[in-house]
């Protein structure tokens, strides 16, 4: 049997990946990173970094770097509400999660973002659940009916009631990161089982250029020691937070996301964490930060490979869009993030749904965009050789006789080799699509939306477990003044 | 139009600072008044800049490249207008991002555009706890505050700035702008602040709208 190939961009030859890793050791060796957080700056002085006294400048040797790297696992895997492994990060495995984090959603039917409540969220986590090519949550919206203060572990919250999926989410403040971990650690079994198991990944963003606050810092010692997946967040702008060039623009990235790996791993050494980023190839005429930019798309599969190089699971923010309703753009930027994410073999892809630079998310968008991954999904399996010869003579003979339809090779194939997409997407006969109503396909979404929240949803969390999840978060909420947590459907 | 403020026009268009200051100095030393040279000269270029960006024909490091050089030029400018002189700084504003959040860099920009339109800056970087806002405009005399927040978990402080001043009795000396990806107009109303912006083009007409016309 000739060998099946999954189609691949390659963005380097192997010589630009090792002068790329070296340069970015270089930079670290030679400027080195700012640390504001106190125990990250104990860690690396403790493993011999030099620090400049007069600023919190540390100089990361490369044979730290290297050390930190090999101790990190190369392949990950996240866990579901039942304790069954779900995503598998590594290699070429890509998997699909919604953009996070948004502050607005976009209101089909008023036609315009508004500020999301709990019903919203819990709408968004329902959908996610219910749709397959997601393979995990993301707390893809920030409800605007409880304390700002607590916005980060209440999306948590509601992710981890409604749903048996693991979840890509991360702290706004330190003192997030308690509540969250106590609430993974619930659903987990226990603190062990969280380790053994992990069941989410927080987000750690650098600040560009080399920088790492007291808050994100914090974020990357806490996950490495409660075991929760530590996933790198460098987001190069070009010409304003990195060099313009999309290849200095990697090299920062590199040397970020390296600094990452060695405060992680000093922290607790075989801890996981993934390379992934947001970069954006900055608008010089707007000054915004375009996630549908296809140069965006290029520095997100060239830190990738970067990423493999190194060994590490990867990541990247693509599958979204700058548009600000679910429109051709929207479509198009989504559909094109999905597809070079998945031929770059990115493990964890964060995006669908998602609006206007990474701020509003649509529960229309999430159900197109799905069909945009279930596709690229498709894609990276490539074109598989199911026999050899590819086209024996004898089915030929029978083919050119009657159709290829009553066959029984093309009964035996032809659900493996097509994807079939929702009904979102249209493939009708002009005459049949009339008689559906002539609906376009945010409309058609908007109806899907309606159709899977009102079918079968994910079984409701054991209700000690749930009542557990409830206190955490009650106490978090009367910390900032809110004695009781919203009504929920 | 004089040549030499013709010349002055463009060294900030194209963004030249050396230029900038070279034609600063020499305005002097022809004995030309400072303010005609400052508002005839410089401050056309950085206006026209404003606008070429607003049509989208220039780009970004160019409107900042053209603010540096406005901001040499008037290094060299404003020492010599001397006492008594209505000085054509438009007012002067203190800016930064607020408590607990780090983002800085569009409030960078807003701080840029506004100094290269002739406002004085007082920068007060990222992470700023809310009374320092208020602490730092009342030393400098300050005619407004500016601040910046892009997370839903700080953008409450810019409320509590507005009530901070009003604690303090100083609500109406100062004037109160916000902006960032949570905020809006809406936002802005709603804690009580004089007013919101987009982009930094429209912060630079917000303070010119709230301070010069105010
Ligand atoms: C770059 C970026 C970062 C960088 C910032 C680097 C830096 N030095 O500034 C880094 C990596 C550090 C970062 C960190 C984090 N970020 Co961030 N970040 C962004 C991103 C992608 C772009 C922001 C930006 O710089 N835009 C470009 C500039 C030019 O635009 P701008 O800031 O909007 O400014 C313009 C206007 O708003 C206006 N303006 C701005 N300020 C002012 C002030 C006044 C007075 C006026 C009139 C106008 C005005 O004029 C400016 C110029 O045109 C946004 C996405 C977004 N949609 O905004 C997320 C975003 C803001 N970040 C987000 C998050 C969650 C975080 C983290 C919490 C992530 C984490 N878990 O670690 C941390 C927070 C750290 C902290 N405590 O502050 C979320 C916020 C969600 C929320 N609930 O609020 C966003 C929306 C992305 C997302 N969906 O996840 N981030």
């Amino acid at each position: 049997m000739p060998p099946n190939m999954n189609p691949h961009i390659t963005w380097f030859a192997p010589e630009t990946r090792h002068q790329i890793v070296e340069e970015a050791q270089r930079i670290l060796e030679e400027v080195g990173v700012f640390v504001e957080n106190e125990e990250a700056l104990e860690l690396l002085t403790g493993a011999g970094c030099r620090i400049e006294a007069s600023e919190r400048r540390v100089r990361i040797p490369a044979s730290l770097v290297e050390k930190a790297v090999a101790s990190a696992p190369q392949r990950i895997l996240l866990y579901g509400r039942h304790g069954e492994a779900v995503m598998d990060l590594g290699g070429d495995r890509i998997h699909f999660n919604p953009g996070s984090a948004a502050l607005r959603i976009y209101d089909a039917q008023e036609k315009r973002a508004r500020t999301p409540i709990s019903a919203d969220l819990v709408r968004f986590i329902k959908l996610v659940d219910a749709l397959p090519h997601y393979a995990a949550q993301s707390t893809g919206l920030i409800s605007g009916d409880v304390p700002p203060e607590v916005g980060d572990r209440y999306r948590l919250y509601l992710a981890l009631l409604y749903s048996n999926k693991p979840v890509v989410t991360g702290t706004f403040r330190i003192d997030g990161f308690r509540p969250m971990a106590e609430m993974l650690a619930a659903v987990a079994g226990g603190p062990q089982e969280l380790r053994a198991k992990p069941n989410a990944i927080f987000d750690c963003c650098p600040s560009p250029p080399l920088k790492w606050s007291e808050l994100t810092a914090q974020a990357l010692i806490d996950c490495a020691r409660s075991g929760i997946v530590a996933e790198l967040i460098s987001m190069p702008l070009t010409g304003a937070t990195s060099p313009v060039t999309l290849a200095g623009a990697i090299v920062q990235h590199c040397a970020e996301s390296l600094s990452g790996v060695v405060i992680h791993q000093l922290a607790c050494p075989g801890a996981p964490i993934i390379i992934g980023g947001s970069p954006a190839c900055f608008d010089m005429r707007k000054g915004t930060t375009p996630m549908g930019a296809i140069e965006t798309m290029m520095i997100d599969g060239g830190y990738a490979e970067i990423g493999k190089h190194l060994g590490l699971p990867t990541q990247a923010y693509m599958a979204l869009s700058d548009a600000k309703t679910v429109d051709y753009q929207a479509g198009m930027e989504s559909a094109m993030g999905a597809l070079v994410a998945a031929l770059s073999g990115i493990n964890n892809i964060s995006g669908p749904g998602m609006l206007d630079f990474e701020s509003c998310q649509s529960l229309e968008k999430l159900v197109l965009d799905h069909e945009a991954c279930g596709s690229a999904l498709r894609l990276a399996r490539g074109i598989e050789l199911r026999e050899d010869p590819i086209l024996p003579l004898a089915l030929m003979q029978q083919g050119i006789k009657r159709s290829f339809l009553p066959l029984a090779h093309t009964k035996r194939w032809f659900r493996q080799e097509a994807y079939f997409p929702d009904e979102v997407i249209d493939r009708s006969t002009l005459e049949e699509w009339r008689k559906l109503g002539g609906k376009d396909a945010t409309q058609r979404a908007s109806q899907r939306v309606e159709q899977i929240l009102s079918g079968q949803q994910a079984e409701p969390l054991d209700p000690p477990l749930a009542e557990a999840l409830r206190e955490i978060m009650e106490a978090e909420a009367r910390r900032f003044g809110m004695e009781k947590l919203p009504d929920l459907p | 139009m004089d040549s030499f403020l013709e010349r002055c026009t463009q060294s900030v268009l194209e963004g030249e600072e050396e230029q900038a200051e070279d034609l600063a100095r020499q305005a002097l030393d022809l004995g030309y008044p400072p303010l005609a040279v400052i508002e005839d000269g410089f401050i056309r270029g950085i206006r026209k800049v404003g606008e070429l960006w607003e049509e989208g024909t220039v780009f970004l490091p160019e409107l900042v490249m053209a603010a540096g050089a406005m901001k040499k030029a008037m290094a060299v400018l404003l020492p010599a207008l001397g006492a008594g002189v209505q000085s054509p700084a438009q007012g002067h504003l203190v800016i930064g991002t607020i408590e607990g959040d780090i983002h800085d860099i569009g409030k960078t920009l807003v701080a840029t555009m506004l100094e290269a339109n002739g406002f004085r800056v007082t920068d007060l970087g990222a992470d700023v706890p809310v009374g320092r806002f208020v602490d730092e405009a009342e030393a400098c005399g300050a005619d407004g505050i500016a601040i910046s927040a892009l997370l839903t978990t700080t953008m409450s402080g810019q409320r509590r700035v507005v009530e901070e001043l009003k604690k303090r009795a100083l609500r109406p000396r100062f004037k109160v702008l916000v902006g960032g990806a949570p905020c809006s107009q809406e936002w802005a109303e709603q804690i009580g602040a004089d007013g919101y912006a987009g982009d930094a083009v429209a912060a630079v007409a917000l303070a010119r709208r709230l301070i010069c016309a105010g």
